[in-house]
């Protein structure tokens, strides 16, 4: 009986899970065109699969050595069950094969089941709770099955009502692991996530690569939406991307806004995007919601406003705009999911279409394009803080080696200072530097994450039409954001530039000997890596390495290099300012605290600005050029 | 106008001028006139512009279109040309019931006139320093007009009007880029006027005027002797107190030139040997 039974319900359950996975196909193909190397992407998947998705996943040595027991033994068992059950091949072989991939299957799924028990909060319940039952009943179902095709039982063993048993286990695997991965199961995120490493946006990502700069729009065509107003909007890759979510949570645990519980949570934000391309309500989600938002309340479909203009749509607009895009999910997310992106383009439809970027937005933004700086300061007293020093200016001196940029903390009294120890150093290694004076602008970095692309574009090509007249070899910045910008984001719009972080820069001169430093004596130090210098770029030795050598020991905060926690001030958050239970910079001075440090070294304005607005007593805020500045060795500073 | 038919509302926005680049913007006033329009319920919205058009005064214009309005009706002026007949006869046409505009434009002659002159031209009254509208009905409107200190006078205006705007309305909503970019600008060529305005070329031009950036009055220190919050407050925000005023009616012109300068002598504004 078996024989004829098994056949049939494997056979049905790949023909239901072909049905799916077209029907899935559809729904993505509803995006937008994206172009990808397909059969490239394809061949390059297992790769990215095994080396760059384990890299991610294998921070968690738990779950990964789980994963790889369920997952390799689930992709193994199921290829030899058709095999062996679906086609009968007669081998003994396969069946011993069979009954190895079951048994691995089978120690992997009661790890998982392990995992649920008691799972942290991150993780989301409802159907994922399921999961683990389904894994052991597919493995238990095929393993009981095949024993006797491997000839260890004989074949008439158990009767009429054991066979009916291991058919339940059966169905109920199959029904999970085949229908259910392309029905929208949990089992979802083995197949769009296998297709979304194939085709991922970013494919510079995967081999150890960084794709971090956003994506320019294209304002030249008057008919490309600018921005993402309905799911559709976005591309088909995103919207795949989407589907690939685990619902693991890491990002949910590394946001900066969902801790200080601001109206945010990347995973849900995520399912809501699922939602919103198969059409539906959140009701389903079994996770944690957005901090003072009831789940079930909001709905979508792929053709409809994500941000509703009246009533309740899929996701509220305080819920984008409380992103710092610190990128901390992101860097956590082992599917690669790109949130940050799917958050901007959002932000573009409601600035660029609606005009309606909150509080202090508009203001900035109308700034920014009056007076090409966010405060609405005079542009020619953009130089005033150097009024003593006497810095040579390109417009003079037309070459330089150094271009050094100063970014608009040029108007910020607390960072004119960091500016001015940048200077003293940079002058004691007799580094030929200028600067552009009046002629610089404002990135372009606040205009962008705030969704005004056109604001952006406009003071890029205003500074690369700048940057053109002169002859430098690189920028040197100590502002992370204009750091980024100018390296990861201009290329898009005709700006190529080899552009350095001060810190970065700085450790350069160090190593060839042109700075040296006295031995720090002041007590315990810890440093705060800025998002846009570490997670954007990838620095994180050169300031550490700055601080060993002036004699500096670092303590370590629980939360520093890649899983840094923000200062709350990116991405225009400070501007927008969604209320939360708790302010971003008083938790990331919680951590500073805990390593009882009395100085937190920084090297962002922005991370200053944020850090010393912690009410005292706290921890002394000071930029790396300025700890160096200070310990310079006199010898260098009059040779 | 009927009971039942909508209000037309004739908004004029002029290109303004950024204090501190002197960059074409959307002009303050005019922007919150628009804004003022935009959020009145069920009435057309009629956007105005007379003036030269070119690169830059486009995205100055835009940015009113950013704000949603669909079209603007350009009326198009030379560089220096007196837009008032081009205005009248442009507000002719249209016969709104409702003129909007800012009281003083932010470059140029910058007089503050026009909303005086435009109205005595159409023979229609004049209100300044309007801050909201609060009702609209058949052949009349009831609006709040700022008086210093925060005070507000409630008026009842016969339509048609022209309103200008205090700067204490409620300030612009952000422009746009996406509609900005669609909105249209209509251009309404007006022969017969065009010339008539050419012809009166403005004086600014005859005259070959120089511009530089205004300076702020200087103000009277006031010296403040209160010594807690609550005074202070008080001294803030006390209406200007006038003792020893009087009223002069009835009097004849000498009689009237006589009494000034005896206030003034007093003051210590004139001499009063020399005045003599």
């Amino acid at each position: 009986m078996l024989n004829l039974v098994l056949p049939l319900l494997i056979g049905v359950a790949l023909l239901l899970a072909v049905i799916g996975a077209v029907r899935r196909i559809r729904l993505w193909r509803n995006g937008r065109p994206s172009p990808v190397a397909l059969m490239a992407g394809l061949a390059a998947m297992p790769r990215r699969y095994l080396v760059d998705l384990h890299h991610v996943v294998g921070r968690d040595k738990y779950i990964s050595n789980t994963h790889v027991a369920t997952a390799g033994g689930f992709v193994l068992a199921a290829v030899l069950a058709i095999l062996v059950h679906g086609l009968q091949l007669d081998s003994r072989i396969l069946a011993w094969g069979l009954l190895l991939a079951t048994a691995v299957m089978f120690c992997g799924a009661v790890f998982v089941a392990r995992r649920r028990i008691d799972p942290p909060a991150r993780l989301s319940k409802g159907p994922w709770m399921r999961l683990p039952k389904s894994l052991l009943a597919f493995a238990s179902g095929f393993f009981l099955l095949t024993l006797p095709v491997a000839g260890l039982v004989p074949a008439q063993l158990g009767g009429m009502l054991v066979g009916l048993l291991l058919l339940a286990l059966v169905i109920w695997g199959l029904g999970e692991l085949f229908f259910g991965m392309t029905w929208g199961g949990p089992m979802k995120h083995a197949f769009a996530g296998a297709l979304h490493l194939a085709f991922h946006r970013r494919p510079e990502r995967f081999g150890g690569g960084r794709s971090t700069g956003l994506k320019p729009l294209n304002l030249d065509d008057s008919n490309a939406p600018l921005g993402v107003e309905k799911p559709a909007d976005f591309t088909w890759n995103q919207l795949l991307g989407f589907d690939a979510c685990v619902q693991c949570g890491r990002c949910e645990a590394m946001c900066p806004a969902f801790a200080a519980g601001q109206p945010l949570n990347p995973k849900k934000l995520i399912q809501d995007m699922v939602v919103g391309l198969a059409g539906g309500n959140d009701a389903a989600y079994a996770g944690s919601p957005y901090p003072g938002k009831a789940v079930g309340e909001h709905q979508g479909n792929p053709f409809s406003a994500i941000i509703a203009r009246e009533g309740q749509g899929l996701v509220d607009a305080e819920t984008l705009w409380s992103c710092t895009t610190c990128r901390a999910c992101v860097e956590e997310c082992p599917m690669m999911i790109e949130h940050v992106d799917a958050i901007v383009d959002m932000r573009r439809h409601l600035t660029l279409e609606r005009g309606q970027t909150p509080n202090k937005g508009a203001e900035v933004i109308e700034n920014l394009i009056a007076t090409d700086n966010p405060n609405g300061f005079d542009p020619q007293s953009r130089m005033h803080w150097a009024a003593d020093l006497a810095l040579p200016v390109l417009a003079e001196v037309k070459r330089t080696d150094v271009l050094l940029w100063l970014g608009d903390g040029a108007f910020d009294m607390r960072n004119q200072r960091s500016l001015r120890a940048l200077v003293k150093l940079l002058r004691a290694a007799n580094v030929d530097f200028a600067v552009l004076g009046n002629e610089e602008r404002d990135s372009g970095d606040v205009a962008r994450r705030l969704g005004d692309e056109a604001t952006f574009q406009s003071l890029a090509k205003r500074n690369i039409a700048t940057l053109d007249q002169y002859s430098f070899r690189s920028i040197v910045t100590c502002d992370p954001h204009s750091f980024h910008v100018l390296k990861n984001e201009y290329g898009d719009l005709g700006g190529q530039y080899v552009v350095y972080h001060h810190t970065t820069y700085l450790n350069q001169l160090r190593q060839v000997g042109k700075l040296q430093f006295s031995q720090y004596k002041g007590g315990r130090v810890t440093y705060h890596d800025p998002c846009y210098l570490g997670r954007y770029n990838g620095e994180y030795q050169a300031p550490r390495d700055l601080l060993a050598a002036a004699g500096v020991t670092v303590v370590e905060m629980e939360r520093s290099g890649f899983r840094s926690r923000c200062c709350g001030g990116g991405g225009g958050a400070p501007i927008t300012d969604i209320p939360g239970q708790q302010r971003i910079p008083d938790m990331r001075m919680a951590d500073i605290r805990e390593t009882g440090a009395d100085l937190v070294a920084v090297g962002c304005p922005q991370c200053t600005a944020m850090l010393e607005g912690v009410v005292e007593p706290r921890a002394e805020v000071l930029d790396i050029a300025e700890i160096l500045a200070n310990a310079l060795q006199e010898s260098e500073v009059h040779s | 106008m009927l009971p039942d038919s909508t209000a037309r509302i004739a908004v004029l926005l002029s290109v303004g001028q950024h204090p501190l680049t002197a960059r074409p913007r959307r002009a303050d006033q005019d922007a919150r006139a628009l804004e003022l329009a935009l959020q009145l319920p069920g009435v057309e919205v009629l956007p105005v512009h007379a003036g030269e058009l070119n690169d830059q005064n486009e995205t100055a214009l835009r940015s009113y279109l950013g704000m949603g309005a669909s079209a603007l009706k350009l009326l198009p002026a030379a560089e220096g040309e007196d837009v008032l007949p081009l205005l009248q006869q442009g507000l002719r046409d249209l016969q709104p019931d409702l003129v909007l505009c800012g009281k003083r434009a932010e470059h140029g002659e910058s007089s503050g006139l026009m909303p005086y002159l435009l109205a005595q031209s159409l023979g229609w009254p004049v209100i300044s320093g309007l801050v909201e509208i609060e009702r609209l009905e058949a052949g009349h409107a009831t609006v709040l007009q700022a008086l210093p200190r925060g005070q507000r006078r409630r008026l009842r205006v016969t339509l048609p009007a022209v309103l200008a705007m205090d700067d204490a309305a409620p300030a612009a909503r952000q422009s746009a880029f996406g509609p900005a970019r669609r909105g249209v600008l209509e251009v309404e060529q007006m022969v017969a006027v065009a010339e008539q305005g050419l012809a009166n070329l403005n004086n600014l031009s005859v005259l070959n005027w120089q511009f530089q950036p205004a300076r702020k009055r200087p103000k009277r220190l006031k010296i403040i002797k209160a010594t807690s919050a609550r005074d202070r407050f008080k001294a803030a925000a006390a209406k200007a107190e006038s003792s020893g005023g009087q009223v002069l009616q009835g009097l004849t012109p000498d009689a009237a030139a006589e009494t000034i300068l005896k206030m003034l002598r007093e003051e210590g504004v004139m001499n009063s040997t020399h005045g003599d």
